[in-house]
């Protein structure tokens, strides 16, 4: 498998269920942050050791049980359209793909597991699941954990834990992390008490899509920052019983005022919405993500019929700039992009 | 609302305090509140701070003991690593820097990680039987808190009980 091929179908992990909950949060994640004994870190790792633990680190992944079958990707030798694709994916990070020296990716082919190697720690896992699974995610990648750690030894310390590059990860170099849909709190003004939660409960907020945190079409990552001094499972703990079910409680109580308050506002915004969509001829991956975020507002809130969500995720995901250029099989400039972006949606959305 | 101290500003810190079942209320402007010594929590990045807390130190005067009187240009006798490349971009060059800088670095990673630094997650299978139960002994006394700060008493007896048990 190579990572052209992945550009035609959607991510399992993004977006599942039809539940309440899956409405809101379209993914969990959780990422660990390793570094392995006897290698310096890589800001003062020289590259032909860089070399050697890229090979071993590869070789003791595609040695273990993963759950799936694996591929690896020297992210150094990939063109710039396949780290673009597999930075869209969330395969791999922005830093990752634009980094330098020897570097590459383990993947899984269902895309639930990947591992980075010398990234900003020389080994960096996450395991994804659709929907909020932040338990199921702890207990896969724990196991994987535990499963490198016979082969190799990480450097951890007694006071300070698993000792990673950037002292903000040490300790258990865990990133609990869940991707989020909230347009009825943006629509409703009220983005600010989603801002207050995450920042009183030490975990930072960015945007999904995207370079910047704005015109992240309502979809917004939240992840804990402090991973020192708490264990992993209260970590996990927080997020699935604490954290996520207020900030689900907030966008449902916005969905059901808007329909309760506002339902011809609400309407016209989900139908312009899907106008616009099914009859634009150029559309910018911003304008595609902003009005698809309204059309999965409607889908969920049963305002569109006929229309599956699983179809409004796939195009989240295949309409990206990468994933539009694998799929034509050549460089597009960005008309030519908006074009062909257009066309995917046009043809998915049509009401024949 | 107006700053109760300075009246000119807006306030934006809301302070309530309850003592002895008395609530008081303060509302401040971001600039009273400083000067009051209410600190505003922010996230500060990591190369900003390190910078506040090197700068904070006395660069001459009276000789201080020698394990804070590193400067920034001492480097690391395993990686080569410098505060001051450090602080360039917050990352550190071997494992051995956090023994090597660990005066200059406790504070920046107590306020990253909220005034904790000890670590109470998982521990390789490798990790030796006493260092295994200081960490045992410390999640459990996190969970105490926990406990307390729930008002769950029969919880925090019971893990009481445990951390007895511990030699």
């Amino acid at each position: 498998m190579r990572p052209a091929d992945l550009c035609n179908y959607p991510s399992s992990w993004f977006g599942g269920g039809s539940d309440v909950v899956s409405e809101v949060v379209i993914s969990s994640r959780i990422r660990l942050a390793r570094n392995i004994a006897g290698y310096e870190f890589l800001p003062c790792l020289p590259p032909d050791r860089q070399r050697q633990l890229l090979n071993r680190l590869k070789d003791i992944l595609l040695s273990i049980d993963l759950g799936n079958k694996v591929f690896f990707v020297d992210i150094d030798q990939a063109s710039d359209v396949e780290r673009n694709l597999l930075t869209e994916r969330h395969l791999i990070s922005r830093r990752h793909a634009h980094g330098k020296g020897p570097r590459g990716v383990v993947v899984a082919e269902d895309e639930a597991f990947t591992a980075m190697i010398n990234e900003e720690d020389h080994l960096r896992m996450q395991v994804f699941a659709a929907g909020l699974q932040l338990n199921a995610c702890w207990e896969r990648i724990n196991r994987i954990d535990d499963a490198i750690e016979k082969k190799i030894d990480y450097t951890f310390d007694s006071r300070f834990g698993y000792l990673t590059a950037c002292p903000t990860n040490l300790g258990t170099g865990i990133r609990v992390s869940v991707m989020l849909h909230l347009p009825a709190l943006k629509l409703t003004g009220q983005m600010e008490k989603f801002i207050n939660t995450a920042r009183d409960c030490d975990m930072a907020v960015r945007g999904l899509f995207g370079e910047g945190t704005d015109a992240t079409g309502d979809f917004f990552q939240l992840s804990n920052q402090v991973t020192l001094g708490v264990s992993e499972k209260q970590v996990v703990e927080d997020f699935s019983s604490n954290v996520v079910p207020r900030i689900i409680a907030y966008e449902t109580q916005s969905r059901q005022a808007l329909l309760e308050k506002r339902p011809f506002a609400l309407d016209d915004k989900i139908q312009r919405a899907l106008g616009v969509l099914r009859s634009a001829c150029l559309i910018s991956s911003q304008e595609a993500l902003f009005l698809l975020s309204n059309v999965r507002l409607g889908v969920n809130l049963g305002r569109i019929k006929n229309i599956n969500i699983a179809t409004i995720n796939e195009l989240f995901m295949l309409t990206q700039p990468a994933h539009l250029q694998l799929r034509a099989g050549k460089i597009l400039d960005a008309d030519q992009r908006d074009t062909l972006r257009a066309e995917i949606i046009r043809t998915k959305l049509s009401p024949n | 609302m107006i700053c109760q101290s300075c009246k000119e500003k807006t306030a934006t810190i809301h302070l309530t305090e309850i003592t002895s079942g008395q609530r008081c209320e303060t509302h401040l402007c971001q600039d009273c509140a400083r000067q009051q010594g209410l600190t505003v929590k922010t996230q500060m990045p990591l190369n900003e701070l390190l910078n506040t807390l090197l700068s904070a130190q006395p660069k001459t005067g009276n000789p201080a003991p020698s394990s804070v009187s590193v400067q920034s240009e001492h480097a690391c006798p395993s990686c080569g690593m410098t505060l001051k490349r450090f602080a360039a971009e917050p990352l550190l060059g071997c494992p051995n820097d956090y023994a090597e800088f660990q005066v200059e670095l406790l504070p920046l990673i107590e306020q990253s990680h909220n005034g904790k630094s000890r670590h109470c997650g998982k521990v390789p299978a490798g990790t030796s039987d006493q260092d295994r139960k200081e960490i045992q002994l410390i999640q459990l006394r996190r969970k105490l808190e926990q406990a307390i700060k729930n008002e769950d008493y029969e919880a925090a007896a019971k893990i009481r009980d445990q951390i007895k048990q511990y030699p």
